[in-house]
């Protein structure tokens, strides 16, 4: 490490500078009674640093970093795979069959049962075993990351991950991962702090600040490992990610250690260095993994359903096998005995025919249904992760169906419950707005906005400017300076309130919506401001003011950055960068930071040149959730003292001077514009202290700071609150919570495709609502239900109240609810995570979840891991809707795997929750395809699919047991052992799968413009009883009329002109191919879209049929047996056997061909009017309108998601429009226009 | 879809149709046609099945009904009065004598070939113990092959296997006909009544009949001793194991025609035992369409799915008219629209 003598220069003592998080316990051995504990059982670890040979051995022999997730190894493999593939009924039957197959009992050879089913266990387990593999890969990728290990001499090599022993110290850089849980000894810092960011493992975005013991600090550099020695004891592995019990001992001293010492796996070294820490626990021993589940095997629940139907089938196969047995037992005893050319002597007992017959009618259970749907699965996976569009060119990631055996759950989600960061947003804050002295700035116009006033045709502006003149517009003097935009805006206002789109006004106050920033972080566009322009406006002190708060109110440090002389900028959280990088590009660079002097480049209206300035820090009174603000004292160079305080926009606004709130009316507008923009918004204040008032205060402060003792946070909070008041408002910043790109959209299909999307995040309420409002997930005219613990009995703790308390709450939410008129009104449930534990308790939660559930989305906040997971499982428990659950980090693995369907996004760097997801995304914009194309495709193919199977295998089962209603119940068979052995596995199943494979309902585009079909799946049209036992009395009555008509035609008369009688090989190979055209055929009438696979496929088994029976029948009669020339000698020349074929091809078709006609023509599904519709929309121009006019009922009755605001705006703006045109009139003549332009639209709820 | 082939076609170089056609698997674009019933397209589907089948229908109907076919059934009144009340002791006594004859009245004229069939009823053929008892390579190689179990009970007899074993041909039919038309015995030609390939192939030239039928118990017919299986067709079309408990089989054919009003006697040696287990025996003399034998249920159902499809392309042809379908809206909109309001009361 050449640069870190360079670097340590640069050392501040974080200390120092903060008041409440950082400083340093007074930790003494005795005063902590877990101390105690160390030595006892479950704390007995012993970990040697610098040591690592001695853990190769007992006793100390610790795992080794190591870390896996696959289900098998390849010893288990085997054994594990076969036990799962035979949990399935009918895989154990099969296997049954085929034991019994072996003995006499059999009607037909053994191996057409034996070879069927090692084929189809092979298949499944083949898919297991590549899946699994999979995950070894992954895993591979991951232990074989590497870290810079000491190895002794104090020189540091790179080593892998899974090489790491406990014992080891290692060195992990800035932006790294910890490879395992590492006791921290020192950090570049020189206090030997370091920030983590926990995102992976609680999902809180803040960074955490952990710091060494005293002990180690002087291990700062690489030299002074090499003789480095200690000892730790401390707990056994838990799973307990915020307790640490445990010492060091260093040089025969006892220091203690606590949590904040400890740097777990998975979580991520941020604006530090580097930092040095030994490896205590390894491998399967962190508390991440220790934390993480093994992901159960999820099953869908067509495939659950499918189960029953399977079950249905094996009581028709029992069934009809009893009828079999009885019926040869009643033969037996009255009439066989006479039958003298039988020569009966043995008495084949009733059991034993049971059996045969259990055997012989196997057909009845598909048996390649379980195959076919695997082989179709995986070849579904296949395509959606081929899918182009689901492919991310910035990560170069696609999508990965990780278990393949979810893909027609897609088609039935109806809860979404979704992670934030990084699932919705980038966790990247962008300065978006701003309100200065009562003036917005950064355009004022959202897309909102535009798209409702673009469905009016009217102009945006003219649509303003009548808005206003119904509020009280804020006076200022700022209305007679206007940049060149405003003129041209003005100008469009002055045109008229019904403008035709006019594309002139969207200037630069508008187009800040669109376009990607230049610079990362700042996505402000605004002539006023920009390019130094803001020295031209009035209240210069004001603005000036506002960049110095933005630029030095905040705990951020500057690295180098690119040329241009503009820096980069870290801080402890995202807002606060992207407020330097603004203040840097408003002229206000914040360049330098020293222990007690910021170093500010200011740009000077007055000379028009940049000045470096120096600013001191006296203090500094740090952001805590509970003040909610945040405040640093500051004087300038003149040596004047300032206040400077920035905060949450009611904590400031309570603290506001009376002469300091001249713009708190303008500025309130602003707010709830913003909010509903789905900003974040800090309110700027500032005070001028005298110098006396502040060294009094000082004092207070500064005795409160030293003072020891659990109620040191709260004299720090009191102290500070002297001095926090009679503040002067500045205005307010908006930043943005970087949506990922196309959230908004995919929202909005999700919700038009009937599906709730409930939001989970570990943030607080007010940003998860800035979240909710800017995924249109919310909306101003919706009504909020807040539900919170009130802080009295949040903070008494007693059960029965705060039970109470929530009941309270439900029942009033319940009586707004059924409040007449209130029934159209959307609703949106806000809760808490405390709340929340309490509302899911047993005796609540009836009434909590049906209000959650009616509600049209819900958002929880402040939720942890564990409760994120219990919410999907109640939600999926109770309300019996499939959930999907989406997210990207360790934190939401709980509630992926909880969740009927978990989806993993990809795109960052943490991969715990892709290992744990059935389903990756590398962003959450897929999902919408993912749901509304592949998972309506995979449904209806998989449904189709089924049910054709269940048709397919009764149409022929039951030929064999009518055959042996006229056999004497003797078991004979009709068809030759080949014949059957080659119907699943031949004859029938390719059509079966490319059916499962390729059909469409409607093309890809038509299912995003139409997202309300995805609405099919959630009501599980395709796959009702009434559908199944359809299929099934539809199998019996085709089984029925193939047989007979075969039977009738061909006895007892001859069926050939020289007059030869069929026999029983020629009645058997005359019924098959009637089965098998008919089967064939029957495909075809279901598919609905060909292509040259499907044409292939269907016509190609029934030429495959006729090819294989000439060539089996030209084998010698050895082999072939019963179709020994059948084809080419008796049946081929025969005329009847073409007639026959197609008559019941015919008739066998008919009763579904007149069930679909009729459906179509009388009582059409959605898909069916949408195939038409694009069927004849290819020659006539006019159906447009159709078109239009469906896609518009599709969205109607949504009630959240983009469209659904628009909407509502719409509605919105159409009312005031009309009650306000008279009004406009007036006020046009009588007051100045341009007013209007000044301020932005206040929404009136 | 176009839009998505271009699309394909600019973000993937074009090297060959090979790769196209890749591509458009793999994003599921693959061109395809996507028929839909429309009302023209369904009273077109029915209107064809309709023109295709009543055609079909009669024809074949046409084709049965020019079949002559002469049924009779002798099984009782070959048994003389005094056995009637057990035809069973009749029929296993060897002393009686089995002759008797029928008269035929020829009702129409018959084409040569006339072909002459027995038929037995209520004759399982097809029960699984009878159809196994056979073997297969024994009737084409002869006794080279020893393995003979599942010929059982009848596949050896004295310590001595037999040819040809099994069930099958141990209850060979072996009841004779002669037919005499006026005064002169009509010439039955029992050649070529067996399928060629099973002369060729199943039963061997060179393998005799042999310790056949020498048990305590005999079944059927005795085979002659001197003429090698594969000219044995009786034999031969016997073991074609029927397919259902009613069947006939080829007895041979008459190679001369057969005008109306004429009377044939048929002469029958009855030795077959029906009577144990209640079979009918009868005998068919029949001639041949292109269709084969008589039988109107194929013409009968033709016609009928035809008139039907007609009826139905009739019926929708109505309907369209009447009211020419109107252009529907998705229901499901209004389907949820409804049902949340309903949630909403609840």
């Amino acid at each position: 490490m050449s640069g870190s003598s360079g670097r340590r220069k640069r050392k501040i003592k974080w200390s120092k500078l903060y008041s409440y998080g950082c400083f340093r316990p007074p930790y003494t051995v005795d005063s902590d009674p877990s101390q105690q504990l160390l030595g006892q059982p479950g704390f007995s670890r012993v970990v040697f640093c610098n040591e690592p040979q001695l853990h190769k051995a007992k006793p100390y022999k610790y795992p080794k970093n190591y870390v896996s997730t696959t289900k098998y190894n390849i010893v288990t493999f085997l054994p594990k795979a076969l036990f799962e593939q035979f949990r399935r009924v009918a895989n154990l039957y099969f296997l049954l069959a085929a034991v019994l197959s072996t003995t006499k009992v059999t009607p037909f050879n053994p191996i057409s049962l034996i070879a069927p089913l090692v084929f189809v266990v092979g298949v499944s387990m083949t898919k297991e075993a590549v899946e699994d593999w999979h995950r070894f890969l992954q895993d591979l990728n991951v232990n074989s990351r590497t870290v810079k290990a000491h190895v002794g001499d104090g020189l540091f090599i790179e080593k892998t991950w899974q090489g790491l022993r406990v014992g080891d110290v290692v060195k992990v850089n800035k932006n790294e991962y910890f490879p395992s849980d590492l006791l921290l000894l020192s950090s570049s810092f020189e206090d030997g702090i370091c920030y983590v960011e926990t995102m992976n493992l609680d999902g809180e975005t803040n960074l955490k600040v952990k710091r060494s013991s005293e002990a180690t600090l002087d291990l700062a550099n690489d030299q002074a490992f090499s003789d480095f020695k200690a000892t730790i004891r401390c707990e056994d592995p838990n799973p307990h990610l915020y307790t640490f019990v445990g010492n060091l001992e260093l040089k025969n001293v006892t220091h203690p250690l606590c949590p904040a010492t400890l740097l777990l796996r998975d979580s991520k070294l941020r604006n530090t260095d580097y930092i040095y820490g030994v490896v205590i626990f390894s491998g399967p021993d962190t508390k991440a993994v220790r934390n993480s589940t093994r992901s159960p095997s999820k099953r869908s629940r067509i495939e659950r359903k499918m189960d029953l139907v399977i079950y249905l089938l094996f009581s028709m196969l029992l069934l009809i096998s009893l009828i079999t047995s009885t019926g040869f037992a009643v033969f037996l005893k009255s009439e066989m005995v006479e039958w003298w050319y039988l020569s009966l002597q043995d008495n084949n007992p009733f059991f034993i025919q049971f059996v045969r017959a259990l055997i012989l009618y196997g057909y009845l259970i598909p048996i390649s249904l379980y195959v076919s749907i695997e082989v179709v699965k995986v070849l579904q996976a296949m395509l959606i992760n081929k899918d182009i569009e689901l492919y991310d060119e910035v990560t170069c990631k696609s999508v990965q169906t990780r278990t393949s055996n979810l893909n027609e759950e897609l088609g039935q989600v109806e809860m979404i419950l979704t992670d934030k960061t990084g699932t919705l947003t980038c966790n990247q804050m962008e300065f978006r707005k701003c309100s200065i002295a009562g003036i917005s700035y950064g355009g004022n116009i959202n897309k909102i906005d535009r798209a409702a006033s673009k469905r009016m045709n009217v102009e945006v502006e003219s649509y303003r400017f009548s808005m206003d003149e119904c509020e009280a517009a804020s006076q200022s003097f700022e209305m007679f300076e206007f940049s060149l935009a405003d003129v041209s805006a003005e100008k469009a206002a002055l045109a008229g309130q019904k403008l035709v789109q006019n594309s002139s006004t969207e200037c630069s106050r508008i187009s800040s919506v669109e376009g990607e920033p230049a610079i990362k972080g700042f996505n402000f566009r605004d002539d006023r401001l920009m390019n130094k322009k803001w020295s031209y406006r009035s209240n210069l002190f004001d603005v000036t003011m506002f960049f110095r708060v933005m630029a030095l109110c905040h705990t951020g440090i500057p690295v180098e950055g690119d040329q241009n002389h503009k820096l980069k900028y870290e801080a402890e959280s995202p807002e606060e960068v992207s407020f330097l990088i603004a203040a840097q590009e408003f002229g206000f660079q914040f360049f330098h930071r020293s222990q007690s002097i910021m170093f500010l480049k200011e740009f000077d209206p007055s000379s028009g040149k940049v000045v470096e300035r120096k600013y001191k820090l006296l203090n500094l009174l740090e952001f805590c959730s509970a003040r909610k603000r945040m405040s640093i004292i500051v004087s300038n160079e003149d040596g004047e003292v300032f206040l400077l305080c920035k905060g949450a926009d009611n904590i400031i606004f309570d603290r506001l001077a009376d002469n300091g709130r001249s713009y708190q009316q303008a500025t309130t507008l602003h707010l709830s514009n913003y909010a509903e923009d789905g900003f974040r918004t800090l309110a700027f204040a500032y005070r001028k202290l005298d110098a006396v008032e502040y060294d009094k205060w000082n004092s207070i402060f500064t005795k409160a700071k030293t003072t020891i003792g659990p109620e040191r946070e709260e004299i720090l909070i009191e102290a500070s609150e002297i001095i926090e008041k009679d503040l002067i408002l500045l205005g307010v910043a908006a930043v943005e919570d970087k949506l990922q790109k196309g959230v908004p959209e995919c929202i909005d299909k999700l919700a038009q495709a009937g599906m709730k999307i409930w939001l989970l995040t570990g943030d607080k309420k007010e940003t998860a609502i800035n979240i909710g409002f800017a995924c249109s997930l919310l909306r101003q005219d919706m009504r909020q239900f807040h539900l919170i613990l009130d802080k009295e009995s949040a903070t008494s703790n007693q059960l029965k109240e705060m039970k109470e308390d929530i009941l309270n709450q439900l029942e009033g939410f319940q009586k707004v609810k059924s409040e007449e008129g209130n029934k159209d009104t959307p609703l949106a449930l806000i809760v808490d995570g405390k709340a929340l534990e309490i509302a899911l308790r047993s005796d609540v939660k009836a009434q909590f979840l049906p209000l959650a559930v009616d509600c049209a989305s819900v958002i929880c906040c402040r939720v942890s891991p564990k409760q994120k997971a219990l919410i999907t499982r109640l939600v999926k428990e109770q309300t019996g809707k499939t959930t999907l659950a989406i997210g990207d980090g360790a934190n939401d693995v709980g509630m992926i795997q909880e969740a009927d369907i978990g989806v993993g996004i990809s795109g960052m760097e943490g991969m715990q929750a892709v290992m744990a997801s059935d389903i990756s995304l590398p962003q959450f914009r897929f999902l919408g395809r993912l749901l509304i194309v592949h998972g309506h495709w995979c449904y209806k193919r998989i449904s189709k699919m089924i049910l054709y199977f269940v048709y397919k295998n009764i149409a022929f089962g039951l030929t064999l047991f009518y055959y042996e209603i006229y056999t004497s119940f003797s078991g004979e068979v009709l068809y030759d052992d080949w014949y059957m052995a080659l119907f699943n596995v031949i004859l029938t199943s390719l059509p079966v799968i490319s059916l499962g494979v390729l059909e469409q309902d409607v093309s890809s585009e038509v299912c995003l413009k139409f997202p309300a079909l995805y609405q099919q799946g959630q009501k599980n049209i395709f796959f009702t009883w009434s559908r199944i036992i359809g299929w099934i009395l539809n199998g019996i009555l085709a089984s029925l009329v193939i047989f007979l008509a075969n039977i009738y035609t061909f006895s007892p008369n001859a069926f050939r002109k020289d007059g030869n009688v069929a026999d029983i090989t020629h009645l058997g190979a005359m019924t098959y191919t009637c089965i098998i055209c008919t089967v064939n055929c029957q495909i075809s009438l279901i598919i609905t879209r060909f292509t040259w696979i499907q044409h292939l496929f269907i016509w190609g088994s029934i030429f495959i049929w006729y090819i294989f029976l000439f060539f089996y029948g030209a084998l010698s009669p050895a082999i072939s047996k019963r179709g020994f020339r059948v084809l080419a000698e008796a049946l081929g020349p025969a005329p009847i056997y073409w007639i026959v074929t197609l008559l019941v091809v015919v008739v066998a078709l008919l009763p579904y061909f007149l069930h679909i006609v009729i459906q179509r023509s009388f009582y059409p599904l959605d898909d069916h009017v949408i195939q038409e519709m694009k069927y004849c929309r290819k020659g006539m121009g006019d159906n447009n309108l159709m078109w239009e006019r469906e896609q518009n009922n599709s969205v109607m009755m949504t009630q959240i998601g983009f469209s659904a605001r628009v909407d509502a705006r719409f509605r919105f703006m159409k009312e005031h429009l009309n009650q306000k045109t008279e009004l406009i009139y007036r006020s046009v003549t009588s007051r100045p226009i341009f007013r209007s332009l000044t301020s932005s639209p206040v929404v009136v709820d | 879809m176009d839009v998505e082939v271009s699309r394909g076609a600019q973000s993937i170089p074009r090297h060959s149709k090979e790769h196209k056609a890749c591509y458009q698997f793999t994003q599921q674009s693959l061109p395809a046609c996507k028929p839909v019933l429309t009302p023209a397209w369904v009273i077109t589907t029915f209107l064809l099945m309709g023109v295709i089948f009543i055609p079909l229908g009669l024809i074949t109907l046409h084709a049965s009904e020019n079949v002559v076919e002469i049924v009779d059934q002798y099984d009782t009144e070959c048994v003389p009065e005094a056995f009637r009340s057990n035809k069973v002791a009749y029929i296993k006594d060897k002393l009686i004598p089995k002759n008797c004859s029928r008269y035929l009245k020829v009702y129409k004229h018959m084409k040569a070939p006339i072909n002459i069939y027995y038929q037995l009823d209520n004759y399982y053929q097809n029960h699984r113990r009878y159809v196994k008892s056979k073997n297969d390579r024994q009737l084409l190689h002869g006794f080279g092959y020893n393995d003979t179990s599942s010929c059982k009970p009848e596949e050896s007899n004295n310590g001595l296997p037999i040819v040809p074993c099994g069930l099958i041909a141990w209850s060979l039919f072996n009841d004779t006909y002669t037919l005499i038309r006026g005064r002169s015995e009509l010439q039955v030609n029992r050649k070529n009544i067996a399928w060629k390939s099973d002369r060729d192939h199943k039963f061997g030239k060179h393998v005799y009949p042999f310790n056949f039928q020498n048990g305590t118990f005999v079944g059927g017919g005795k085979l002659d001793p001197r003429i090698p299986l594969s000219d044995q067709e009786d034999l031969i079309v016997w073991m074609q194991t029927a397919a259902l408990p009613s069947f006939r089989k080829l007895y041979g054919r008459i190679e001369e025609d057969l005008n109306a009003d004429d009377v044939v006697v048929v002469n029958v040696t009855n030795n077959y035992n029906t009577y144990s287990f209640g079979g009918k025996k009868k005998l068919i003399l029949s001639t041949t369409s292109w269709l084969g034998g008589k039988n109107n249920f194929l013409g009968l159902a033709c016609t009928s799915v035809g008139s039907s499809s007609i009826f139905i392309s009739m019926v929708f042809l109505l309907l369209h008219m009447k009211s020419p379908r109107p252009y529907r809206e998705t229901s499901y909109l209004y389907g949820w629209k409804q049902e949340r309001h309903v949630q909403l009361k609840r």
